[in-house]
């Protein structure tokens, strides 16, 4: 069997856009080390095949934006919309997360070890993101699909004008947003939620979560209010 | 946009440095905002001696340091660096210190007063301006620059940031106040002078009265939270104070890293790559409407 082989970029000597063309025309199942990152922007943006690419440092904003099928782990902080409209793939974050992690993603699996900032899965489309810590104000606000688990404390306004995402938070809410709900906790949110747990490799009990979700309340206009506009 | 980066060092032997590592900041701080920088060092010898009373201004026409200093007289010195000079005194209070600066130069706008505080800004990229200000060799204890992309104001060099209105205290802005017109309005009405129309002025503006009015900087700065409407990441020194506050949206970028040896704010982290120790620094944004403060 041939030894694997990781091509090595090292941001020091190669510019972004260079390491990003590059990685567009990589070949499913190669792997790519990315050095001396130090915060750069738009990191692994686009990738459309079966990556495996190590960050090693901290990256900025937009990293592995637009992901489908590879898999990105950063091994440090990330800047502001890390993951932002991921179809598919996996991105871990082995550090924190700044704001709009995992905005509008359609798919796949988001990590952050640390903790996410404002705004965690603004308007998500069906990704899962898992956080190992807590997540900032209006966090999952208008989801409309998909699934969030917070293993800390969600801030402000958690879920607000919520479509049909589902929320997992083991620790404290600081306050729901409008139209977010808490709902039971059912066998079948129990098994969703212990196999999240388990694909972001996180040993928490799904029985000391709680789960949240949209009241449905703001689906429709309500000829009561009619008066107001 | 506009791009914030902030250094308050906390282990004497990096003050040589403070001027390399806080060009390396502003440097990354430039794509934010290419139009025009500015910086406040506070105890950079080679512009107010140490103990001295400085008041900066953007410079006044054709005339050099030495005519500036020989106008305002007494025992001032000045020393005129891209489009600011600083002129500075052994003797003289600050604030009398700003009125022969006044008396002499009536149409000038002062930029910063305080002890040993220099605050140099101007139109341009921020590269070139660091070049000019010879930015690399300053030394001092603590130092803000700011790069602005102007939105609510046009380009001019009293435009620029830091805002220095009050003796000791800068203030840098990132965002945008949608109520600085009102809030003007009211601070002329207490007669209150304006050097521009920049909406990040009102916000130091209204921070000085708070101050004037008795109110620490935090308690200032939780009353312009009260008080502004908009978007705002704000970092405010005072030389042995270090302050960041953002707005309840908080969409603005702040990042603040610390070690034993310095503390840094940042409108990204990339900002601080070059900073010594900054691998085992501790890095985390602020909370919105939280007023951070660090003391030297």
């Amino acid at each position: 069997m041939a030894a694997l082989t990781t091509t090595v970029a090292d941001l020091s000597q190669q510019s972004v856009r260079d390491l990003n063309s590059a990685l567009h025309q990589a070949s499913s199942g190669t792997s790519w080390s990315v050095t001396h990152p130090d915060g750069a922007h738009n990191l692994a943006v686009g990738l459309t095949a079966a990556l495996d690419v190590v960050i090693d440092g901290p990256a900025g904003y937009y990293c592995a934006g637009m992901n489908q099928r590879a898999t990105v782990t950063v091994h440090g902080n990330v800047g502001p919309g890390v993951a932002e409209n991921m179809m598919s793939g996996t991105v871990r974050v082995r550090g924190s997360a700044s704001q709009s992690a995992g905005a509008t993603a359609h798919g796949g699996l988001l990590v952050i070890e640390g903790n996410a900032s404002a705004r965690c899965g603004i308007s998500m489309k069906g990704v899962d993101i898992v956080v190992g810590g807590n997540v900032g104000h209006m966090s999952a606000f208008m989801g409309q699909s998909g699934r969030l688990v917070v293993c800390g404390d969600a801030g402000d306004a958690l879920g607000d004008s919520l479509y049909e995402a589902r929320l997992y938070v083991q620790g404290k809410v600081k306050s729901l947003g409008a139209d977010c709900v808490e709902k039971e906790m059912r066998d079948e949110h129990l098994a969703e939620l212990a196999e999240l747990l388990k694909s972001a490799d996180r040993d928490d009990d799904p029985a000391g979560f709680r789960r949240y979700g949209s009241a449905r309340e703001l689906y429709h206009f309500k000829v009561d209010n009619s008066s107001s506009y | 946009m506009c791009g914030i980066a902030g250094l308050q060092v906390r282990d004497p032997s990096l003050e040589p440095r403070l001027g390399e590592l806080l060009t390396g900041m502003l440097h990354q701080a430039a794509e934010r905002g290419p139009d025009s920088a500015g910086v406040a060092l506070y105890g950079d010898a080679r512009l107010t001696p140490p103990g001295h009373s400085a008041v900066s201004l953007l410079a006044p026409g054709d005339a050099s340091a030495s005519e500036i200093a020989a106008r305002i007289g007494g025992d001032t010195a000045a020393v005129t660096v891209s489009q600011s000079t600083v002129v500075h005194s052994p003797t003289l209070a600050v604030a009398d210190l700003e009125k022969a600066v006044r008396a002499a130069f009536p149409q000038a706008v002062i930029t910063g007063r305080g002890t040993g505080l220099a605050v140099l800004k101007g139109v341009g990229h921020p590269d070139v301006l660091a070049e000019e200000f010879d930015l690399r060799a300053a030394t001092g204890r603590q130092g803000i620059a700011h790069t602005r992309m102007a939105t609510e104001s046009a380009v001019t060099p009293e435009g620029a940031h830091p805002f220095s209105v009050d003796e000791n205290v800068c203030l840098v802005h990132n965002g945008s106040f949608a109520n600085h017109a009102t809030i003007r309005r009211e601070l002329r009405a207490e007669g209150i002078e304006f050097d521009s129309e920049n909406d990040s002025e009102v916000g130091a503006r209204f921070v000085a009265a708070q101050l004037a009015a008795g109110h620490d900087l935090e308690k200032a700065l939780k009353l312009l939270c009260e008080r502004f409407d908009g978007f705002y990441t704000l970092l405010v020194t005072t030389g042995d104070t270090f302050a960041v506050v953002r707005d309840a949206i908080a969409c603005k970028p702040a990042v603040v890293a610390e070690t034993d040896a310095w503390v840094a704010m940042a409108s990204e982290y990339r900002y601080f790559a070059h900073l010594p120790g900054i691998e085992s620094a501790r890095v985390f944004e602020p909370e919105p409407e939280e007023v951070y403060t660090w003391q030297r």
